[in-house]
């Protein structure tokens, strides 16, 4: 108990940090048509892919004759890297479907004009 | 300086998922704010890589490994992101899921292995006498690595469900099982924070290889239909995992994008149930699907079956029409042929609209995206609510590939899985024509009475081909 009370009075900022993003997350989705749940929960899902970070860190300090680490690390950025990136194309792609249509009659505009 | 920059990115970065989650949620910002935020993350990477230090002011290496990983898993995610069929996006979703996870859960084995490695008896020593941070430390080690693995096992599982080819398992005792193997996994990492014996990998391994199996036998009794809450749980779930990841290295951006999301995905699952008009309980026991309690011998009773060209007079000399997609159209990627039929119906002076269940397809607004891909004009587009209401005004209703948002047994039958879901209320209009490949029950493995009642004409047949016929009879007309 006195090490968590130590702990949160170390790292008082995170836990601030913990608290507000709640809230954030919360306040910021709950109102979204349905329409969009699933461009967004593939959003957020690239947005977890902020662990990325923390596999680049771990492979950045791993030392260079530990082959455990290293392979671990590795894989670590691998996979973290295709959350990321396939997590942002693949939101990007639902979305564009969204608004190709809206495209359209400008495109035949532009052609009018 | 170098570090003062890096702040400022993280808080840029942090900034960035703020604002896209927000812009993401409304529909004429969405594509930027997907965009801002990669943009942040984008920043918060390079920063990183660049100007990351320890506290004892030593700067990362291993660059040649470092981006050799990120341009592999870049290019593998682009691929398969821009490769994937417009059906398979569900499956893309879980997939990249499960791999923060597992970046989450090797973040977890790399930094105990170095724990470990570094001298095993003096940390030891370390945490259990002085009970100071590193008790904290590898507590956070323990959560990143159980919740990471969670939910990799559970999301590879999801991606079998979502693509047909795990079905559901299921049986006696599988809850009792199933909470026993996470309290063995939990009693094994207090085991390894306080016993002096544990804390060593082969306890370590044996608790991801737990909580690996949890993760398999916790999606496994869910039936299909309810995997897109399932994935939404667990995305909250890797978004906590990388939380995790914060606290280890102190960093501010991961914090904040781990429990953002964290929460916002919960909040999305409570209303992803919400609108399936179920508890989230119910979802996760599994209780969906699969059951056939309360079903009556309906297979025996008979139905109508209908040909082409009748269901083209039909159609074509209705004064509206309305369509109902759902999965099987998606599957046949008919899509197209759908908005040429549109065209071809309206060019006759029909109405046609089309009646979106929000959870039709495999994923909420799964209907919405594919439609918008073949340029169906938006205002065609009802949702469930106003579908409803002209309904009785429809002269005929053409289901396609749609089976269980338009069950009447929601409404009528209180002994069946699905009694209480809003559903569309097809049989209220003048005659309904369902395409479908078979008689086989749709995805939640439930019998559907619609198909059985007198207004009703199926026509059996894959949606593309039938519809392409369809769009023939109708012009031979």
């Amino acid at each position: 108990m006195g090490s968590l009370l130590q702990f949160l009075h170390d790292h008082l900022e995170m836990a601030y940090i913990v608290v507000l993003s709640i809230f954030l997350g919360v306040e910021v989705i709950s109102r979204v048509p349905s329409v969009l749940h699933t461009p967004l929960m593939s959003g957020a899902n690239a947005i977890h892919g902020v662990v990325i970070i923390g596999a680049i860190i771990v492979m950045g300090q791993a030392s260079p004759d530990n082959y455990f680490a290293l392979i671990i690390g590795f894989l670590a950025v691998i996979v973290g890297t295709l959350n990321v990136v396939g997590g942002f194309v693949v939101t990007d792609r639902m979305l564009d479907m969204f608004r190709s249509r809206k495209k359209k009659p400008d495109l035949q505009e532009n052609r009018n004009g | 300086m170098g570090l003062a920059v890096l702040s400022l990115c993280y808080l840029i970065g942090s900034v960035t998922f703020i604002v896209g989650l927000k812009m993401l949620s409304h529909p004429r910002t969405a594509r930027r704010g997907n965009l801002v935020a990669a943009a942040g993350m984008g920043i918060a990477i390079v920063g990183t890589i660049f100007l990351y230090q320890t506290d004892d002011g030593t700067r990362l290496h291993n660059y040649g490994w470092i981006f050799s990983g990120l341009i592999i898993g870049g290019i593998i995610g682009t691929v398969l992101a821009r490769k994937v069929k417009m059906t398979a996006m569900p499956e893309m979703v879980s997939l990249f899921n499960g791999m923060g996870g597992l970046c989450a859960a090797l973040i977890s084995v790399n930094e105990f292995e170095h724990l470990t490695h570094a001298d095993p008896l003096l940390l030891v020593a370390a945490v259990l006498i002085a009970g100071n941070n590193l008790l904290l430390h590898v507590f956070i080690i323990l959560a990143g690595l159980v919740i990471g693995s969670i939910s990799f096992s559970g999301s590879m599982i999801a991606l079998g469900k979502l693509a047909g080819k795990i079905g559901v398992w299921r049986f006696q005792g599988q809850q009792v099982l199933n909470i026993s193997v996470l309290v063995i996994t939990l009693l094994l990492a207090v085991g390894l924070l306080t016993q002096e014996a544990f804390f060593n990998g082969w306890v370590f391994g044996l608790i991801m290889l737990l909580a690996l199996m949890y993760g398999i036998l916790f999606v496994m009794p869910i039936g299909g239909a309810d995997m897109p809450v399932v994935i939404s749980v667990l995305n909250s779930c890797t978004g906590i995992a990388a939380a995790c990841g914060g606290f280890l290295y102190d960093n501010q951006v991961m914090l904040t994008g781990g429990i953002l999301v964290g929460s916002a995905g919960a909040i999305l699952t409570v209303l992803m149930c919400k609108a399936m008009n179920r508890s989230l309980k119910n979802v996760l026991l599994g209780s969906f699907g699969g059951t056939k309690a309360g079903q009556l011998a309906q297979a025996q009773q008979s139905y109508k079956e209908i040909t082409v060209s009748d269901a083209a007079v039909v159609l074509a000399y209705a004064k509206k029409v309305m369509i109902v997609p759902g999965y099987g159209l998606a599957v046949a990627q008919a899509q197209h042929t759908c908005h040429e039929l549109e065209k071809l119906l309206e060019e006759r002076g029909v109405e046609v609209k089309y009646a979106i269940h929000p959870v039709a397809g495999r994923m909420p607004g799964h209907m919405n995206v594919l439609l918008a891909e073949a340029d169906v004009p938006y205002e065609k587009l009802l949702e469930m609510e106003q579908a409803n209401t002209e309904f009785e005004t429809t002269d005929a209703v053409l289901v396609l590939g749609a089976n269980d948002v338009v069950n009447p047994a929601s409404k009528e039958d209180p002994g069946s899985p699905i009694y209480g879901m809003p559903v569309l209320e097809v049989e209220k209009a003048g005659t309904i024509i369902v395409n479908k490949r078979s008689m086989k029950p749709g995805y939640a493995g439930i019998e559907n009475m619609l198909f059985y009642r007198p207004k009703t004409a199926m026509l059996f047949g894959d949606a593309k081909q039938t519809l392409q016929q369809l769009i023939q009879a109708i012009k031979e007309l």
